[in-house]
């Protein structure tokens, strides 16, 4: 049986790559291959996972230097012998595999992604028309699970501390097209604030990376037209 | 910055200078082929664009554009890929800026006449 080879990040920020020999089968994920790793070879690796099967999205990891969910990344269809899986970039390092989001996911509160309502329990549902436009550019953006790939994916991000990243200001467009949203100018501002989504390349990075097809870059670009709209406009938001 | 829409503001000045930009730089590519199509020198030159008040106004608008424009390109780059701290990169904008409108509208003040001295 052929083997694999598999270099996987020892340590925190301070580290080094450590080669594990894994063999090769017929049908095999990067994350069973980390599982094989850390049950037949070490037991101290630490990484994360929950679902195995791409609805969670807590397994992200770079393969390869691509972030990726790992459960639903073959290792056939990386087409190397040699797999090299680190943690998620752009975020700071625990042990392993294993980052802490606690920074990117205070990027989404940052964004201004709290929904707020004038409803009570005892008013009717809101009665929303899946047809309309707004909502049609809501639903296309509504998916997105937190997982972190497309933070990991984003050039910006990496340069620039304070800008809130593709998940959260894909979070807070999805917000702003939310009729029953009553905190619309305050999403707004936090959205094209500093880090807002003036800072965006639109280099597309978040887009190609999105394991389930998303385009926060699209939701950026709404975010921008929609600020320079109201920029334009004379308001603030 | 105190104001949260500070950095929103300046991005709305970098895209809307590049968009009045956009026309103005075929024109400014049609002036040098215009303006260079026999002799190349400054005399020669001059002698056909002085004449022209329309490349006063063209070419002071066009600096004035530039002179925005490019110090705010610049100041995201030496943030981004420089590291330069926001208030070096304020600084060293402003004064690119100052620069860009000096030495371009001292090139606008020699095709009217004035000296190139």
């Amino acid at each position: 049986m052929s083997h694999l080879t598999v270099r996987i990040w020892r340590g925190a920020d301070e580290g080094e790559f450590q080669d594990f020999s894994v063999p090769m089968r017929e049908n095999q994920t990067v994350l069973d291959v980390v599982s094989e790793v850390q049950r037949t070879q070490d037991q101290s690796l630490s990484y994360r996972f929950a679902c195995r099967v791409g609805v969670c999205g807590s397994c992200a990891m770079m393969v390869n230097g691509k972030p990726r969910w790992t459960c639903r990344t073959h290792i056939r269809s990386l087409k190397s012998s040699v797999v090299t899986i680190a943690p998620l970039r752009n975020m700071p390092r625990i042990k392993d595999l294993v980052t802490d989001m606690s920074g990117f996911i205070d990027k989404w509160g940052r964004a201004g992604n709290v929904f707020e309502s004038q409803r009570d329990r005892g008013d009717a549902p809101a009665l929303v028309d899946p047809s309309s436009p707004m909502r049609k550019v809501a639903d296309a953006a509504i998916e997105c699970i937190n997982c972190g790939v497309c933070h990991a994916a984003c050039d910006v991000v990496s340069w620039n501390d304070a800008y809130l990243g593709p998940a959260a200001l894909n979070r807070a467009w999805s917000l702003v097209n939310d009729e029953r949203h009553s905190g619309k100018k305050e999403t707004m501002m936090a959205a094209m604030g500093d880090g807002g989504c003036g800072n965006c390349h639109s280099q597309g990075n978040c887009m190609a990376a999105c394991p389930i097809g998303l385009s926060p870059t699209r939701s950026i670009a709404g975010l921008k037209k929609m600020s320079l709209m109201s920029l334009l406009g004379g308001s603030d938001a | 910055m105190p104001n949260p829409m500070f950095e929103m503001r300046l991005y709305l000045l970098q895209r809307l200078t590049a968009i009045l930009m956009l026309p103005m730089v075929i024109g400014h590519l049609a002036t040098i082929m215009y303006a260079t199509r026999s002799e190349l020198t400054a005399a020669s030159i001059l002698e056909r664009t002085q004449s022209s008040p329309w490349l006063v106004v063209f070419y002071t608008g066009f600096v004035i554009l530039v002179s925005i424009h490019a110090p705010l390109g610049l100041r995201k780059i030496m943030g981004e890929w420089l590291r330069v701290s926001p208030k070096l990169a304020n600084r060293i904008s402003v004064l690119l800026f100052l620069g860009f409108l000096g030495l371009g509208l001292r090139g606008v003040w020699a095709l009217t006449g004035g000296t190139m001295s």
